[in-house]
Formats: structure tokens, sequence, C-alpha cells
């Protein structure tokens, strides 16, 4: 039997998209038995909610008032507490989980795997490593305790099912206050969420500048997709940096991905390896995104992008 | 001494285009450039830039990995470190090991600060600080994009998913940077000269007696499955008519 636990995600008492595809790939692992550990000041939504993923034996509620906003030093004790016997801990590799996860390991003395994209066996894992320029294959020791984070873009989400069973447990772990919320600044937008987009319309440095930066966001309304960004995109203002698509932005499996005014650094293709169909829009013809993209067009985006509104 | 420790390693240069070995035994590492972790420049950019302004007294540079780390940790202290140390392993260590050779300076140097880079792009694990942090039971704030200190206190924004997340954290803490953090300033030919003399400590890891065996294995490497290169189309309206015909809009 291999128990595994996964913590998770979730704000506004919405439970995040990611926890479904963590139960996915726990799900993989022979004779798992999974418990979801939902943290948070009251939890009963996120809660119902993961008890609703088909998968799921047990969701583990834990009350208290330091739980939100999230803090990885506050949360990693519980987690901890609540892992003992379990011979896997899994949460989502957004960066919630990239924060806490770790502290969660460090805390129980186990090794953990980043990013794991595939399950070979209970104790075998594939992730990737050099921004995605190679896939390896990691085995633990077994009987050792191990702790993942679970790259979303590898899995799909486990269906609907349950509902099992919410069970409200205490924790006896000491709680520190040297780390403290202060605000978090999230542009709040009708727009589809960039990492679960079935479309998404990305700009780059091309764009030039914010107002310019416009015209992706019209197209991205005509298609009802996301926006997304490349890393020279944000860094120069035109987009703020929870839109940048890449190795240290977002890694997104979209159904189509549009690539405007971006040159294909490999950084920038580590993000959307996993995409279904790739459109690249470049005014060089020896831009490195028409080596992956499936349809390539070759022009100035400023005339490109009226066109395609105008067929669309 | 208001001291800041600077975690470094060597890694193969963000530029360069990584293969896997034919035998899928690692990847190729022959005559290809090797450079501090992008990553880990920002962090030493910081730490001096909190020194230059009166924030602290020394930077410490320390790395873990082969001889040859020595020419990173000389570029350390030519971009301004006061003083370094390599902990010399030939064998790559896992970021739980490295974490608690950190600790074990932590506790020897008394640091306010640690700033870790938020990943080495190597093994891309996003691991090391957080580990730190736990071990030494002392705040973290990861992904840093800005970072403002008081005596007493860090103010660190950081980059999350939903937008930047503002904390505030105890010191001493352990901080991770994220590229956004500040831009690592060009090392000048007379700084090399002036590095010269600054001190490199070199010890070897095993004479630290702490457990730093490996707890996952890697049975093997592969490339990744390869993307084909599609097609040209002529026009926008090609473009329409083709995604249309696929069911894309
Ligand atoms: C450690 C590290 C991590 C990184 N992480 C990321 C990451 O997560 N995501 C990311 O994106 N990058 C990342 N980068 C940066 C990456 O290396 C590139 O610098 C970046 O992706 C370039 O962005 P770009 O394609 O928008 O700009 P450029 O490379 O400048 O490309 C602009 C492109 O626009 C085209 N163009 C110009 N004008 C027009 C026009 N009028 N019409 C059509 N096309 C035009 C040009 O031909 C060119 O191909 C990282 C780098 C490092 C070192
Ligand atoms: N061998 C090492 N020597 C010094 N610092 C390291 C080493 N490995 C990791 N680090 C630090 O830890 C950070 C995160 O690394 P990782 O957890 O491996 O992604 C790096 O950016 C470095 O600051």
């Amino acid at each position: 039997m291999n128990r595994i636990l996964i913590v998770a995600e979730h704000l506004d008492g919405k439970l995040n998209a990611a926890v479904a595809k963590c139960v996915s790939c726990a799900s993989a692992i022979p004779d798992a038995e999974i418990d979801v550990a939902v943290l948070a000041i009251d939890g009963s939504a996120v809660a119902a909610a993961a008890a609703g993923i088909a998968g799921v034996k047990r969701v583990l509620l834990v009350k208290n008032a330091a739980n939100e906003p999230a803090l990885a030093a506050v949360l990693a004790p519980q987690v901890a507490e609540l892992a003992k016997g379990c011979s896997h801990v899994f949460g989502p590799s957004t960066t919630f989980g990239k924060d806490l996860m770790p502290r969660v390991a460090a805390l129980l003395d186990a090794p953990q795997l980043s990013d794991v994209m595939a399950v070979e066996s209970a104790t075998r894992f594939k992730r990737p490593v050099y921004a995605g320029n190679a896939i390896a294959t990691v085995e633990s020791a077994a009987g050792r305790q191990v702790v993942a984070t679970v790259r979303v873009a590898s899995f799909q989400p486990a269906a609907a099912g349950g509902p099992a069973p919410v069970e409200t447990v205490a924790v006896a772990a000491e709680l520190p206050s040297h780390t403290r919320f202060v605000s978090v600044t999230a542009a709040r937008s009708d727009r589809p969420d960039l990492q679960t987009a079935a479309r998404v319309v990305s700009g780059g440095r091309a764009l030039g500048s914010k107002e310019n930066f416009a015209l992706i966001q019209g197209l991205a309304d005509r298609l009802g997709a996301a926006i997304g960004a490349s890393r020279a995109a944000v860094d120069a203002g035109y987009a703020p940096n929870e839109l940048q698509v890449g190795q240290t932005g977002k890694i997104i499996a979209p159904e189509l991905y549009v690539a405007i005014g971006i040159s294909g650094a490999i950084q920038h293709l580590t993000g959307i390896k996993d995409a279904r169909t790739i459109v690249a829009i470049n005014k060089d013809a020896e831009a490195p995104i028409f080596e992956v993209a499936d349809y390539g067009l070759v022009g100035d985006l400023f005339s490109l992008i009226p066109e395609i509104e105008k067929q669309l | 001494m208001r001291r800041i420790l600077v975690a470094l390693k060597r890694v193969i240069d963000y530029n360069v285009r990584v293969r896997v070995r034919p035998d899928g035994s690692g990847v190729v590492t022959d005559g290809v450039k090797m450079s501090i972790n992008p990553f880990d420049e920002i962090a030493l950019e910081e730490a001096l830039r909190i020194r230059e302004r009166g924030g602290a007294d020394e930077v410490l540079a320390i790395s873990i990995g082969p001889d040859d780390t020595q020419q990173q940790l000389r570029n350390a202290l030519a971009m301004g470190a006061d003083r370094a140390i390599l902990v010399k392993s030939a064998q790559a260590i896992e970021p739980p090991a490295v974490a608690r050779v950190l600790l074990a300076f932590v506790e020897r140097e008394t640091p306010m600060l640690v700033i870790l880079g938020k990943q080495a792009i190597d093994d891309d694990c996003s691991q090391t600080g957080q580990m730190l942090a736990a071990l030494w039971q002392r705040p973290q704030a990861t992904f840093a994009s800005k970072l403002e200190l008081t005596e007493k206190v860090a103010r660190v924004t950081r980059e999350v998913d939903a937008g930047l997340e503002t904390i505030e954290v105890d010191l001493p803490a352990v901080i991770t940077t994220d590229l956004r953090l500040n831009e690592p300033r060009y090392i000048k030919l007379p700084d090399i000269m002036k590095a010269k003399k600054k001190p490199l400590d070199v010890v070897e890891l095993a004479s630290l007696g702490l457990d730093a065996a490996s707890q996952l294995t890697v049975v093997g490497l592969e490339p990744p499955p390869q993307r084909k290169k599609g097609v040209m189309v002529k026009d926008a309206a090609e473009l329409v008519a083709t995604l249309r015909q696929k069911g894309l809009v």
C-alpha cells in the first residue's frame, strides 16, 4: 500500500485546478491510497471540492486562523505532521507548491523530486532537467518517504467522483510568527486563466511598448484566449510578471499557442513544449520559434494582427 | 559584523544548448562553458548593493563543487564579494545535502541574510533555499523581485502565480532570487586584479563530517521528444483558414 498525501492549493475558497492533476499523478502509483490535506481558516468549500475528485480516499481538513493567506513557514510543520506514515507527499508545481514542498521535505528528512512529469513505479519517476533539454529518470530508495511537486502541464485532471469523507483534524505543530503576509497585487481579469486556458496568445519584445501590447489583448479577446508574454516583454514592462511563459514563468499546455514577435529562446520554449498546436508570427524567417511551430507566418505583426482579426 | 552569505553554483552557461550524451549517462560537458548560475549572480548583486548602501559589512560567497569552481568564485570576488569559500566535492550533491553544508557555515558565520538563487538551471530543483530555511528554523522569502531591509526585518516582494506578493520576515532569513530582482554588474579588469588578493578558502566536503550521500539515483537521461517543424503559411487568410479547418478557432 502506498499512502499518498496531496497538499491542496486554494485561494478565496476555491480549490486550484492543479489539485485534480496531482490526484491523476498520484493515481498512477500502484496501490495508491490518496488523502488530500486542506489547510485553511474554514475550508469547507475547498474540502468539499477536493472530496469530489475521483480517486481521493479522504480529505483532511485542518482549520487554523494562521493558514490563510498561505505562508510556507506556517503550513510546512502542519503538513509534515500530517505526512507521518505516508509514503509520498505531493504538491503542485506552482509557486505555492515550489515554495512549500521543499520546506516540508527538509522537516521530514526526505528527498524531493521537483516537476514530476511521469510515474514509472512507486519509486521511479521522470522529471525535466536543464530547462527541459533532458528528461531524467530518477529512482528513490525503496521504503523511504518521497516528497514531490507535480508538473501540472503533464497530467490531465482526475475526473469527478466521490464524494470522499471530509475529516476535520487537529495537528499539534508549533507555528512560527517570524513570517507575516503583507499584501498581494493580483490583476483580476475576466480573461481565461493562463495556466488552464485552451488558447493562449503571447507577445514578445517586438511589441515595443505597453500601448502596443494592447494588440495582443485585442486578438486574445477575439479568440477567447488567455494572454502570455516572453520574459523580454515582461522585463520591459509591456506585460505583468504573472503572464511570463517559460522556464522561469509558467509552463502551459494549451490546445493553441500563438507566439507573436517572440524569437523562441530555449527558456521560452520550455514553457510551451506541451502545447497541442503552436502558431508563430515573426518577421524573421530564421527565428528559432519556427523550428517548433506547427504553423508559421513570416511578416510584420503590426499589419498581420489586424488582418487576422478581419478574417476571424 | 552584519554578514550576508551568498550561495553560488557552478553550472553550464545558460547560452549553451545542452545535449544528452548518446549513452544517456549525463549531458555533454566537454569543452562546454561553465558559469555562475544566473540566479546566483543576481543573489550576489543584491548582497553587494545592500553592503554598498551600508546595510551590511561583509559579503561571503560560498560554493560546493569541483576544484574548477574556484574560477567562478574568483569572478564573485571580482564582482565585489569580500571573501569566498569553496567546499570541494568532485561529486554533485543534492539540495538536502547542499542545505546541510550551508547550515554548517551559517552556524559558523551567523549571517543576517542568506541569499540563494530560486533555482539552479542544471537540476532545476528549486529546493535548496527552502530546505536551508527549514533546517535553520528561520523564515524564507522565495522568488524575490524586490527586497527592502530594516534593522530587524526584510520586506520582500515575491513573484507568485497570482501576481506579486509582499511578505515581511524577521532577520536572519533566507531569500531566493527571481530574475527581476536586479541586473548584475559587469566585471571590470581592475576588479579581476583586486580579486586575486581576496581570501578564497578551500575545504574538503568530507572534512565537514556531514551526511552528503545521494538519496536519489538518476537512472538515465534521455533527450526530450522533439516537436516537428510544421508548415509555413503565406498570409493571414491562409493561417485563419487552416486553424478553422483544424477546429482551433
Ligand atoms: C535563467 C534564464 C531564464 C529565462 N527564463 C525565461 C522565461 O521563463 N521565459 C522567456 O520568455 N524567456 C526567458 N529567458 C529569456 C530568454 O533567454 C530570451 O531572452 C527571451 O525569451 C526573449 O524574448 P523575446 O522573444 O520576446 O525577445 P527577442 O529575442 O528580442 O525576440 C523578438 C522577436 O521579435 C521579432 N520581431 C521584431 N519586430 C517584429 C515585427 N514588427 N513583427 C514580427 N516580428 C518581429 C524578431 O525577429 C525577434 O525574433 C530566460 C533567460 C535566462 C538567462
Ligand atoms: N552546489 C552548490 N553550491 C552552492 N550553492 C548551491 C549549490 N547547489 C544549489 N545552490 C544554491 O541553491 C539554489 C537553488 O538550487 P536548486 O535547489 O538546486 O535548484 C541555487 O541557485 C544556489 O544559490
